[in-house]
């Protein structure tokens, strides 16, 4: 920065024959996605692909497949469960425990409607299944293990640990009951495990009926990202016989907007695709804004999409209203001070034509909103503005 | 109420001394001979605010014949001789003594002219003259004090507010009243006289409890003083030593403030010139009582001696910081329940609790309280009242004690290392930290971050006129951390290279204001500007559930010549003897409010929250935690 004051132009001297500090996202791309807080537990269970595995599952249930990067990510990422289950089941021998969560996992996160939580829910029940613990006590440990596994298998999908976390409270809380025996506290854990689904889709529908009342006849609604809450929202507005327009973003590099309008189109509703650049230009006939969520922190910002904060700060400048829409799962205890504070996600991203050497490609997959920028929240435990998500989540973990 | 203001012009000499009465003017102090016992009496009577504290003890006077029972005697013209403070008896508790209240009132007024007169136990003409003007401009108040006054010296051993214990008839209370009104009238026609205005002394009653009595003999030295300004408003004896002052109280309300330094140990002499808006808070010079209060320390024999130690270091600054202030308070308090036995007749629950709270209003006039000791007290105060009765003294006091060491385990270090663990995740590698003063939670965060390798620089900014910045450079640069140092002056200039800014808090309160050094929320507001990521942070403890929308409600005000002299430059005098000059007003603020907009986030133990959380955590852990 060229403005640099005066007193730090004798340690700009002495950082610059040693570029490291120079840029964090130079180093995150040249070393390893794994920020240096995490790498004690990618170490514990490396992943050695520096692509998110969570955008990359985003990618292949929502996007429209049109180049062949999806094909060669979607090599890795065979590759990458190979390598991980070997590491898992290496690990397993170990533990006794976790046997195969990683692969239960991904055997749950190929299937499109499943969201990512709901996955690892189904993982860790599986794991409850086949453990051979026959203590309370015992069980706690083998799950916290592997959940402890499958959090560091993908450190970048925020809605994977939320839901490990979430699970493992539950299990502690249940297990803090002791009223029961043990066989019948396992058989009531599976069972909760194996609901999370239905909890899943009946979040969703709670969340569709309470924005409701926020549709008009009449309005101009806009939508970043794919989000099956969002699409749930719209749904049920359409058949509520309600009369709205749809601008979609494109949702570049994944082009998830293209899915999305024509998921719309084919309930009928007017829809306009828009390019991600287009935001500001169409801002005008907008009246609210709608996207959905990786993550809900606890600051009350979303993490979201790359492309999800420029809209907000769009809509906030115009004083249009940002609806978020997100399931209470994927509320976590995390609090970003700003864009870099995250785990770093990154992702290919196509540009049609070769890359001239010596440039450097942004290729972060999600942003962070802050809070002021979000007008609610709408989510299975009501509307909730920004501040209450912290202390939902207070009376949630602490 | 507020009639100060349009008084002010008529104050007469800048410093007053107002407090107790000092070896020097012991020759006063014997010849205005008053009973011991009744010297309490006096002293909540009519006696001057000077008169201070029951609980300090001079020299003992003999006991005098001279009793006036006159309901007036001119104020301006002190006589020793004449005094009219002088009570009956104590034994003997007069109806009269209700007839006091005239000379609360224009006590109240003016308590600075009046003040001067404890100094030499003399009053010079002018300020005799000084002192009528007062009375005539008050008068109108008279008769609404008047009541509150009777009332509350018919409540004997009780606070203001307590139920008089003894029922009086109405025909009682009639001729009472006539009679005050009769002194009241008198009162004004001596002062439309020219004459000083005159003050009807009134005896109090000799029932207090064994305990206070103790103290109370002591206190002559109060009666000594002629008048007392803010002081007439008689005060029970009862509860005062136990009261501390409200935490929120106005110190422009001069009925109040009198009472506050009749029983004050501290020798309170007042800021002069007192600044717009800020008149309300306690206006003390700290620091110069310090000699003074040393040198009383064996009269003092009610207050324990490591509190009066810990009093002292509040006093004189030795010990600053809001962690640090309630440890030491806390270890204090760890001695006096360890020394403390149960008197006879009494119950621990009860006692203790009294005591405690003496100790708690001795330090109070040495140093106003935190929020952090306000919610320790709170804490100790409650588990003392809910000790079983059965207890033996030596488990409850041991209970006790646990309980503190819990808290001061608990709630501050392990909080403190809480606090570090989180903070220390928000300092990535070639961050460039500011920190504005010497807060021991954010100095303890970049020593651990230094200790695990992390890479990254410290902005410290300080500013006058404690420089308690450079202390915290001192600490970083032996770590080997890589330090700035500047000045608040400067903090735009430098915020550019900043990442992350660090502060401490005094406190935050439940609309997520941060109450903290002054000079904070301009750190903050800079910050935001430049979009600079502030980090607060504080122990749960330190949570208060008061809102605060500003600096000016509730503040503390340090000593105005530590803004007036720049160290090291003699040269620089150009505000030498500003207290001559009425115009010039010195504001030395100890606190600022920031507004939780400009807080990204809550450091606390409990994890980092946003400021619209903190109403949560003092309704989940709070109370809850705290009290159990």
């Amino acid at each position: 920065m060229w403005w640099r004051s005066a007193s730090f132009i004798r340690d700009r001297q002495n950082q610059n024959p040693n570029p490291k500090p120079s840029s964090l996202l130079h180093s995150a791309l040249d070393d390893s996605p794994s920020s240096p807080t995490s790498t004690s537990m990618a170490a514990l269970n490396p992943n050695p692909n520096p692509i998110s595995a969570y955008y990359q599952t985003r990618a292949e249930h929502h996007a429209v497949v049109t180049s062949d990067w999806l094909a060669q990510s979607a090599d890795a990422a065979a590759g990458d469960v190979a390598a991980s289950s070997g590491a898992a089941s290496g690990g397993s021998k170990g533990e006794g425990g976790g046997v195969g969560v990683i692969e239960e996992f991904n055997y749950w996160r190929k299937k499109p409607d499943l969201a990512e939580a709901v996955a690892a829910v189904m993982a860790l029940g599986a794991v409850i299944r086949s453990s051979e613990a026959t203590t309370m006590n015992e069980l706690d440990i083998e799950l916290k293990k592997a959940s402890n596994n499958l959090k560091s298998w993908d450190t970048t999908s925020i809605s994977l640990s939320a839901a490990c976390d979430l699970f493992i409270r539950y299990v502690t809380r249940t297990s803090a009951l002791e009223y029961e025996d043990f066989d019948a506290a396992k058989r009531r854990l599976i069972e909760r495990a194996e609901k999370f689904g239905e909890i899943s889709l009946k979040a969703r529908k709670t969340i569709a009926m309470l924005s409701q009342d926020f549709i008009s006849d009449g309005c101009t609604i806009l939508v970043h990202g794919y989000s099956r809450v969002v699409l749930e929202v719209l749904k049920m507005a359409a058949s509520n016989k309600k009369l709205f327009h749809v601008l979609c973003t494109e949702g570049r590099p994944d082009r998830t907007g293209l899915r999305f309008s024509k998921e719309l189109a084919a309930l009928g509703i007017p829809v306009k695709l828009l390019i991600d650049s287009a935001v500001a230009y169409a801002m005008d006939e907008v009246d609210m804004v709608y996207v959905g969520a990786d993550g809900v922190v606890e600051s009350g910002g979303i993490i979201n999409m790359m492309g999800t904060y420029q809209v907000a700060l769009v809509a906030h400048s115009m004083n249009k209203p940002v609806y978020v829409a997100a399931e209470s799962y994927k509320f976590a205890r995390l609090y970003p001070l700003d864009q870099k504070d995250l785990e770093p996600a990154l992702r290919p991203i196509e540009f049609g034509v070769p890359i001239p050497s010596g440039v450097e490609v942004e290729t972060s997959a999600r942003d962070y909103t802050p809070p002021q920028y979000l007008t609610l929240l709408f989510t299975d435990l009501g509307v909730l503005t920004p501040s209450v998500v912290s202390d939902e989540l207070i009376q949630l973990y602490v | 109420m507020d009639l100060r203001r349009p008084n002010r012009p008529v104050i007469g000499p800048k410093v007053r001394q107002v407090g107790f009465v000092t070896p020097d003017s012991a020759a006063a102090t014997s010849s205005s001979s008053i009973p011991a016992v009744s010297a309490a009496a006096a002293a909540s009577a009519g006696s001057p605010p000077s008169s201070l504290s029951p609980v300090m003890i001079p020299p003992p006077r003999h006991p005098s014949t001279e009793m006036s029972n006159p309901h007036f005697h001119p104020v301006g013209s002190y006589n020793p001789s004449e005094q009219i403070l002088g009570s009956p008896p104590a034994l003997s508790p007069s109806r009269s003594s209700r007839f006091d209240a005239d000379g609360s009132d224009f006590g109240g007024d003016d308590d600075e002219s009046v003040a001067l007169s404890g100094v030499g136990g003399g009053m010079t003409p002018k300020s005799s003259l000084l002192m009528c003007q007062p009375v005539t401009k008050t008068a109108p108040l008279v008769s609404e004090t008047r009541k509150r006054d009777s009332n509350a010296s018919k409540g004997k051993g009780e606070g203001p507010s307590a139920a008089p214990k003894e029922k009086l008839t109405k025909a009682e209370r009639r001729a009472t009243q006539e009679a005050q009104r009769a002194a009241k009238a008198a009162a004004k026609e001596a002062a439309a006289a020219g004459g000083a205005p005159s003050v009807s002394k009134q005896p109090k009653p000799a029932t207090k409890p064994a305990t206070q009595q103790k103290k109370d003999i002591p206190s002559g030295s109060g009666p000594l003083q002629p008048l007392a300004p803010s002081g007439s408003i008689e005060k029970k004896q009862g509860k005062k030593e136990v009261a501390a002052p409200h935490p929120r109280m106005q110190f422009d309300d001069m009925t109040k403030v009198g009472k506050l330094k009749k029983r004050a140990v501290v020798n309170q002499s007042e800021a002069r010139n007192r600044v717009e808006l800020f008149r309300h808070l306690p206006q003390y010079e700290h620091g110069t009582q310090l000699p003074d209060l040393e040198s009383k320390f064996f009269q003092l024999d009610l207050i324990h001696p490591s509190v009066y130690q810990v009093g002292l270091q509040f006093l004189s600054d030795k010990i600053s910081g809001g962690n640090a202030r309630c440890i030491a308070m806390l270890l204090a308090f760890k001695e006096v329940i360890q020394d403390y036995t149960t008197p006879p007749e009494k119950t621990l629950t009860r006692d203790l609790g009294a005591k405690v709270g003496s100790c708690v209003s001795f330090l109070i006039e040495c140093r106003p309280l935190s929020v952090s000791m306000g919610n320790a007290i709170r804490f100790l105060k409650n588990r003392i009242s809910s000790l079983p009765h059965n207890l033996s003294d030596k488990e409850a006091k041991s209970r006790l004690q646990s309980d503190i060491d819990r808290f001061i385990n608990e709630k501050i270090i392990i909080a403190s290392k809480a606090i570090v663990e989180h903070g220390v995740s928000k300092i990535r590698d070639g961050d460039v930290l500011l920190t504005y003063g010497s807060p021991s939670v954010v100095e303890s965060i970049f020593a651990y971050a230094h200790g695990i390798k992390k890479n990254f620089r410290v902005v410290v900014v300080d500013s006058r006129p404690k420089h308690e910045g450079q202390g915290l450079l001192r600490r970083l640069v032996e770590r080997g951390i890589h330090c700035t140092y500047t000045h608040l002056n400067a903090v735009s200039y430098v915020m550019h290279e900043v990442t992350r800014v660090f502060l401490g808090a005094s406190s935050v309160l439940s609309n997520g204001t941060v109450y903290s050094r002054v000079g904070t929320a301009c750190v903050a507001m800079v910050a935001h500007a430049f979009r600079v990521p502030v980090l607060v942070c504080c122990e749960a403890y330190k949570f208060h559930e008061r809102v605060q929308l500003d600096s000016i409600c509730s503040n503390e005000l340090g000593d105005p010549d530590a803004i007036s002299k720049v160290s090291g430059r003699k040269d620089l005098n150009y505000l030498d003897g500003w207290a001559q000059n009425e115009n010039i007003q010195l504001l030395n603020l100890k606190y600022d409010a920031t507004p939780s907009d400009y807080v990204s986030v809550l450091v606390t133990e409990q994890g980092m929250l946003p400021p619209t959380s903190v109403p949560v955590i003092i309704r989940e852990y709070g109370i809850e935690r705290l009290w159990t």
